[in-house]
């Protein structure tokens, strides 16, 4: 049932190992990367399977998109590499699980989904979510953070369901085909994970700075540019959607945002620190956000945009401290609608 | 009005006293599941020697008194068992003295946890005392006649009796006296070295005198905070869990807790660890040791540290921990009780057995848990059932377990904390003669007509 669509022969035929070579966490020279990546592929014990941060960043890296980060989580959980302390672990898969409150509702568009994170509906408001309808909860949970414990086999077993509670709910009730994902993570799992695996999605995700991006230009002549200087916090779950990155660039230039140099950007982002300290990597924790923060003021960044909520927690009070001020992508565009 | 009704209004005033049906129900009753008994009066004195005319006059006339502070002690033991008067202290509230040299503070008996709390954040704001997670209502005196424990329970120095530098006591016969330094000379700074009279009125109830003054410890209150959850799913890893942390010598806190829901945490463990220090540098280090000191559990995966999201850090930093009084209404309905057995650490898991073993068999909901007291020496393990006082078969069913409990605990080598009478009876049984002899002389040399809380600690 819903297998990974991973081909090896392509792996055998890959010279570069950019999964592996271009890894910020992984230090291995390109022979030691080419044997344990072979012992992945064949299903072996290998070192990355104990040591990846799950970053997400080599979905990215590879340039056949061979998917070579599902394969590790697939190959974790096979072998019974556990990231993060079972008890955490088991207990996540219960939090997060369905609840089965979900009941159909007509929604206007444009319909919102915010994941699990409907703590930060406050966040969609003002003109740039005029009219906007929200959905979200344990029922349309997309489950991609399993990813992070070795548990693509949860993600196998809810997904589908989550997909057909969207639809038999919300959409299709409401006559409506395009969803508006809030969180980089279920966009990346119904643009990447789910055709990875074979699912099929049956409505178009669109990527919040995607949404926000065409507003503003909708709303173009009522912003005052911020002239600012900001960083970008970008999220592990936008290395399976870096095509919508440029959406950053895009915004900031709407509403006058300034994206300073810095070492730890784009490709080469550094992980906001949340997943390594689930892991128990504290001292790597210590450094990640050392670094990525040192980074950010060195830029002479005033602000770090974030669209991740889960990187804001973690991180927010450290860059609040440096300095900079914390703020979600939406709340930024806001202010420069006055907001 | 009678004759008893007026002296205590020539006492106290008459806003200070009343027999009036609607305060007799109120005082009659706890949120345990005691059997409620109506007191003759409720008297509120204003001062010692309010106390003392109160006392002397019950002792003349031979009527039970009752002192009461927050009423909060759950277990019925400011329930007058035989009428009388119940002495609700809560009007003597004053901060009289705050040492911020000798770290200690004298307040009447009936401040408030929550009173001298904010007194000291106000006025001495880098002093602190040790807050118990009770309701903030609850007094400082009615905690410690209880041998209450609280947040500093851990790291300075155990329960909060031995934190008792000196009392102001009127005895069941209406003499007020002072013990500690405080008898002697002018400061409420030590218990040593005189011979110590204190533990005279510390665990007993209020059954040898009414405590109108204490002198309490006062310790650092460092700026920085933080806390450390540890999740487990081994319930018999605890006792080296929890020695492994103490033994850092790092945490200010440190709880146990386990219960069926949230659903997510249900058959899991957690360890809460609050650590307090004075620069952010310290506050990492300390975090750091107690981490490494845990890294045999976390590098096998069999447990590990959750991340604590703001949201959730904020309330696991709370003092007192409102959650526990929003757990103790989870039933609705406004009942609570737990045992709390003080206990060695290495019961710690036959106790969460037992605890699930009786509230399954009875078909009750629970919490359970532990606070360590005074680096490991013990633990508070508390049983905790919330029930819906408006069920009388959830009341039934809830008396039935703390009676099971108190015998369990007592089974297991620990013994129940502020019991009910039905368990100081089963403590009684179980103590040397010699001692309860001792309990009973004592008794009769203080309150010779008996009038300080019949029923508890009675030996039959
Ligand atoms: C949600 C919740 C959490 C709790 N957590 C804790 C905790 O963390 N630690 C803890 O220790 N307790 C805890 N408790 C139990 C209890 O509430 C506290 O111990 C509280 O401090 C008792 O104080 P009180 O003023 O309410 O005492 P009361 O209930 O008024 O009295 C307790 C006993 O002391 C006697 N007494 C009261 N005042 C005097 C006096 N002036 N002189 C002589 N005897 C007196 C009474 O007769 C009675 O026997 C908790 C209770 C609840 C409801
Ligand atoms: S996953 Fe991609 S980058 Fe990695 S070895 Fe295979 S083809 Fe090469
Ligand atoms: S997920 Fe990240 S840490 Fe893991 S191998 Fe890929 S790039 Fe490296």
């Amino acid at each position: 049932m819903h297998e990974l669509k991973f081909d090896p022969g392509m792996c055998g035929r890959c010279t570069t190992i950019d999964c592996i070579m271009k890894c910020q966490y992984l230090h291995y020279d390109l022979k030691t990367a080419l044997s344990e990546h072979e012992r992945l592929v064949d299903g072996e014990q290998s070192t990355i399977l104990t040591d990846c941060v799950t970053c997400y960043a080599c979905e990215e890296y590879c340039p056949y998109h061979n998917h070579p980060f599902y394969l590790i989580v697939d190959r974790q959980e096979e072998l019974g590499v556990h990231p993060v302390p079972k008890p955490l672990e088991k207990s996540q898969v219960v939090m997060m699980g369905p609840r089965g409150k979900i009941r159909p509702k007509t929604l206007s568009p444009p319909v919102i989904n915010m994941c699990f994170f409907t703590v930060m509906n406050a966040c969609i408001r003002g003109r740039l979510f005029e009219g906007a309808s929200l959905i979200g909860g344990s029922d349309i949970f997309c489950n991609l953070m399993f990813l992070h414990f070795a548990r693509n086999s949860t993600i196998r077993q809810r997904l589908p369901q989550m997909i057909e509670n969207i639809m038999k709910n919300y959409l299709e009730p409401s006559g409506v085909g395009e969803l508006v994902c809030y969180h980089d993570e279920c966009y990346g799992t119904y643009t990447s994970w789910a055709p990875a695996y074979g699912i099929e999605v049956p409505f178009r995700p669109v990527h919040l700075f995607d949404f926000i991006y065409r507003r503003l230009l909708e709303l173009k002549a009522d912003i005052k540019p911020l002239g600012v200087t900001v960083a970008y916090q970008r999220p592990c779950s936008n290395r399976l959607c870096p095509h919508t990155d440029h959406f950053v660039d895009d915004i900031f230039s709407l509403i006058g945002a300034r994206r300073p140099k810095r070492e730890f950007e784009y490709e080469h982002a550094l992980c906001c620190g949340g997943v390594p300290e689930a892991q128990q990597r504290f001292e790597l924790t210590e450094e990640l956000q050392a670094k990525n923060v040192e980074d950010m003021k060195a830029a002479g960044a005033q602000y770090c945009v974030f669209n991740c909520p889960f990187c804001f927690w973690t991180l927010a009070e450290r860059v609040f401290k440096a300095g900079l001020v914390p703020i979600m992508m939406s709340d930024l565009c806001l202010m420069a609608l006055g907001e | 009005m009678d004759q008893i009704h007026e002296r205590l209004t020539e006492i106290v005033g008459a806003a200070y006293v009343s027999d009036a049906a609607e305060e007799k129900f109120i005082y009659s009753r706890d949120q345990g599941v005691q059997e409620p008994h109506a007191p003759d009066y409720v008297v509120l004195p204003g001062s010692a020697e309010e106390v003392s005319a109160v006392v002397g006059l019950a002792n003349r006339e031979k009527i039970p008194v009752v002192p009461m502070g927050g009423g909060l002690v759950l277990s019925g033991l400011t329930i007058p068992q035989k009428g009388g008067i119940v002495l609700d202290m809560k009007r003597m509230n004053r901060i009289i003295e705050v040492n911020e040299k000798s770290h200690y503070a004298v307040v009447e008996a009936g401040t408030s946890q929550g009173m001298l709390d904010a007194y000291l954040k106000k006025h001495h704001s880098a002093l602190k005392h040790s807050l118990p997670d009770a309701p903030p209502v609850a007094t400082i005196a009615g905690n410690i006649a209880i041998h209450g424990s609280g947040h500093l329970s851990q790291s300075e120095g155990g329960f909060h009796s031995e934190m008792v530098t000196g009392l102001e006591v009127v005895l069941p016969t209406g003499e007020l006296v002072r013990l500690g330094s405080c008898s002697t000379v002018p400061g409420w700074f030590s218990r040593a070295p005189l011979p110590d009279l204190v533990g005279l009125f510390l665990g007993w109830n209020g059954t040898t005198g009414v405590i109108t003054k204490v002198g309490i410890k006062l310790y650092p209150r460092p700026p920085y905070h933080d806390v450390l959850v540890f999740m487990t799913e081994d319930i018999d890893a605890a006792p080296d869990i929890l020695c492994r942390i103490i033994n850092t010598g790092m945490a200010e806190d440190i709880n146990y807790a386990l219960a069926p829901k949230p659903d997510y945490l249900n058959g899991f463990q957690m360890t809460v660890i609050n650590i307090t220090a004075h620069s952010e540098e310290e506050l990492g280090m300390k975090k750091k040791i107690i981490r490494e000191s845990l890294r045999h559990y976390f590098e096998t995966k069999e447990a590990g540290f959750m991340p604590v999201p703001p949201n959730l850090k904020a309330n696991f930093l709370e003092v007192p921990q409102k959650a526990l009084s929003k757990f103790a209404d989870v039933r609705k309905g406004g009942g609570f009780e737990y045992v709390g057995a003080i206990m060695p650490l290495e019961k710690i898991p036959q106790a969460c057995r037992a605890g699930m073993e009786i509230t399954g068999r009875i078909g009750i909901t629970y919490s359970l848990g532990a606070r360590i007291i005074g680096r490991g020496h013990s633990a508070m393990f508390f049983f905790a059932y919330p029930f819906n006082r408006a069920d009388a078969s959830e009341v039934g069913k809830v008396a039935r377990a703390l009676e099971e409990t108190n015998e369990t605990a007592l089974k297991l080598g620990g013994i129940p904390w502020k019991t009910e009478i039905s368990g100081q009876q089963l403590i009684l049984r179980q103590m040397d003669p010699q001692t309860r002899e001792l309990m009973e002389k004592i008794r009769g040399v203080l309150d010779p007509n008996r009038i300080m809380n019949p029923g508890n600690w009675e030996v039959a």
